[in-house]
């Protein structure tokens, strides 16, 4: 076999640096990850394999390296070695072996290329172990180790100096202006005074961008004193996927002091799940104490605008299905809120067999949508949704996260089928009532 | 001394002393350790924490629907040994006897011939379990080593006190040592490997809960 043609391997490496210094970050890093609830859940597994059941890289496969509880192989070790109440003994006794670095390269492909932290393993398992947790527990000691997918790294290196990996912050009031001329809305930007920080996903900002302008015709239209800002614009927080924990804090710091700056009281969140993982649910942790201001994905701003009938929203009277983005409706708790607007819209909802907190993930969520290594695995697993979509024979089909969206046109693309993905925020801006 | 004496004196003594001073050792060297607290504003309506957890420690006997077809025949068998186990524990007469000598406590027994047929249904299901562990390609690939000791030491008190009740295969004395002899190894093994599960899954279902109905899902 030719060098050309020989398979790549499936891992990257980033830095220079030693192998023995790769593993010993890895592993402080996970050892330091282990407290009292990544701890009970490395205890309580009792190796029943149902987890498998709900993965849908297993189940698109049915190759057993895919069951999601074996994706923490290493990181069990690392407990089990460094961290469990009995390590002592197990390192004394030599019960499990040491990580090598061959073993933490091979592990790459299941932490990063096939799994989507999608957590449907999580509601399946019968001890309740929540294994997507932990992957992203494990993503960070990976992380710390150089041993992540090149195409997350790159855009892990452009955000860390643009503060997005989609652009650089300086160049976002020219992006807004000329998003506001084409599409006829007015977009503050940069205001030293605002009550909402309104932010936005990195595809928003170069080719998705009639998002940032149905968000403005909205708000615009309530009367909102709301901007957008260079200082914490992009809330997609690559760090979280990745496994950077500093970018993690310092993006997520970034959003919340610029809108403390400017005196807003709500940090808007765009059509993202992975930024309402970080912003909701964790940027508390990375602030160090409660926020103080709210954060609001789009989906439950607009719930919230049509009950309070700030907004009013013209009948379509038409069949739709609903795909649940998993971090804003499985890990998100947001399951009515979107069912709410769809309702208002007069949209007929045929729910797919899998919905709500037990729906199939669309495949492309915590990097894999970006990770170009895993595009024929992510193609297999897609098959999975588009038959639910499909059987659904709805005439529409709509999702509220743009990460998920992407994935879909790009499976779509791939399967040859003509569905067309649907945002709820762009219905409801489409739809607006008088 | 003979055997029936060391089995039922020493050994396991040993296995009592163990079982008790090892999974309190595991317990607190897991409940113990530093825990993060959720500093995020809770969603409306968001149960308490106890009732959260004690939600999803209820909710978690069985799978939710999506997953019920998949998962049937780990299931149903799981149930079957763990409620033969529990059964055949505290059902049998001579185990009530002796969990009274322990610890005071009594409570009618259940027919010996019925604890048998019970008896005879568990050690079948937990041969179906590791037919399973065995063959299933998932299961293979999951299984340690400990995995296998686990079903070897629960399965053996079982094997030995179908052997003892039966009158099969030694003299009676000889058997009921072999049966004790078991039950220690079991004790001895339970704070190490994952039959520890039997006190875990209670905590670790629990912090989902919590985790999660902080956030508004139901798990």
């Amino acid at each position: 076999m030719s060098a050309a043609s020989a398979p790549r391997p499936a891992f990257d490496r980033q830095g220079e640096r030693s192998d023995e210094a790769r593993v010993d970050g890895a592993m402080r890093s996970f050892v330091r990850e282990f407290g009292v609830t990544a701890a009970l859940h490395m205890e309580s597994c009792v190796r029943c394999g149902m987890c498998a059941e709900a993965c849908h890289f297993y189940v698109a496969t049915g190759e057993a390296k895919y069951t999601p509880v074996y994706k923490l192989e290493p990181f069990r070790r690392a407990y089990l070695r460094e961290a469990g109440p009995f390590a002592p003994l197990v390192r004394g006794l030599g019960l499990v072996k040491k990580l090598r670095i061959d073993e933490l390269q091979q592990w790459q492909e299941l932490i990063y290329d096939s799994c989507t932290m999608c957590g449907r393993c999580t509601m399946v398992c019968p001890m309740g172990i929540d294994i997507a947790e932990l992957v992203k527990e494990a993503r960070h000691g990976m992380f710390k180790a150089g041993l992540i997918p090149d195409r997350l790294a790159l855009m892990d290196r452009t955000a860390q100096q643009w503060g997005s990996p989609a652009t650089p912050a300086e160049d976002l009031p020219d992006i807004l202006a000329d998003v506001a001329k084409q599409y006829g809305v007015r977009i503050p930007c940069d205001l030293p005074q605002a009550d909402i920080l309104v932010t936005a996903a990195p595809a928003e900002l170069v080719e998705h961008t009639k998002a940032l302008a149905d968000a403005a015709k909205i708000l615009n239209r309530i009367g909102a004193k709301w901007t957008m800002h260079h200082g914490g614009f992009d809330a997609s927080n690559i760090g979280f996927n990745n496994g950077d924990m500093q970018l993690q804090e310092r993006l997520t710091r970034a959003i919340v002091d610029t809108a403390l700056q400017i005196g807003a009281k709500i940090v808007l969140l765009p059509e993202c799940g992975h930024a309402y993982g970080a912003a909701r649910w964790e940027a508390a942790k990375w602030y160090g104490r409660a926020l103080p201001v709210r954060i609001v994905h789009m989906t439950e701003f607009l719930a919230e605008l049509i009950a309070s009938q700030r907004i009013c929203v013209k009948k379509i009277g038409e069949t739709a299905t609903f795909h649940d983005p998993c971090q804003i409706v499985r890990r998100g708790g947001l399951e009515a809120a979107p069912r709410q607007v769809l309702a208002a819209l007069g949209l007929e909802l045929i729910e797919m067999k899998d919905h709500g907190v037990g729906a199939y993930c669309c495949g492309g969520g915590g990097g894999v949508v970006s990770n170009a290594r895993a595009v024929p695995l992510r193609h297999k697993v897609f098959e999975i949704k588009r038959q639910q979509i499909e059987a659904t024979g709805a005439k529409r089909f709509v999702t509220s996260c743009g990460q998920c969206h992407i994935t879909f046109d790009m499976g779509a693309k791939y399967a040859h089928w003509d569905k067309k993905t649907e945002s709820l925020l762009e219905i409801v801006a489409d739809n607006l009532a008088e | 001394m003979e055997l029936l004496d060391f089995a039922r004196g020493p050994a396991l003594a040993f296995g009592l002393v163990v079982f008790v001073v090892g999974s309190l050792w595991r317990l607190a060297g897991v409940l113990l350790l530093p825990r993060m607290r959720d500093l995020s504003p809770a969603r409306d309506g968001a149960p308490p924490a106890p009732l959260a957890a004690l939600r999803t420690v209820l909710r978690r006997m069985w799978p939710r629907k999506e997953f019920a077809q998949a998962t049937l025949f780990p299931t149903i068998n799981s149930y079957v040994f763990h409620l033969g186990l529990a059964l055949v524990v505290f059902g049998l007469a001579p185990h009530i006897l002796f969990i009274r000598s322990l610890t005071g406590l009594t409570w009618p027994g259940l027919p010996s011939n019925l604890v048998y047929g019970v008896g005879v249904i568990t050690l079948a299901s937990l041969f179906a379990a590791l037919a399973r562990r065995l063959g299933h390609p998932v299961l293979r690939l999951l299984s340690h080593s400990g995995d296998y000791v686990s079903w070897l030491l629960t399965t053996l008190p079982v094997v030995t006190g179908l052997l003892a009740t039966s009158h099969l295969g030694a003299r009676y004395e000889t058997l009921l040592a072999i049966h004790i002899l078991s039950i220690s190894a079991l004790l001895v093994w339970f704070p190490f490997g994952k039959l520890m599960h039997a006190v875990l899954f209670v905590f670790s279902r629990g912090a989902t809960g919590m985790r999660f109905s902080h956030r508004g899902v139901n798990v």
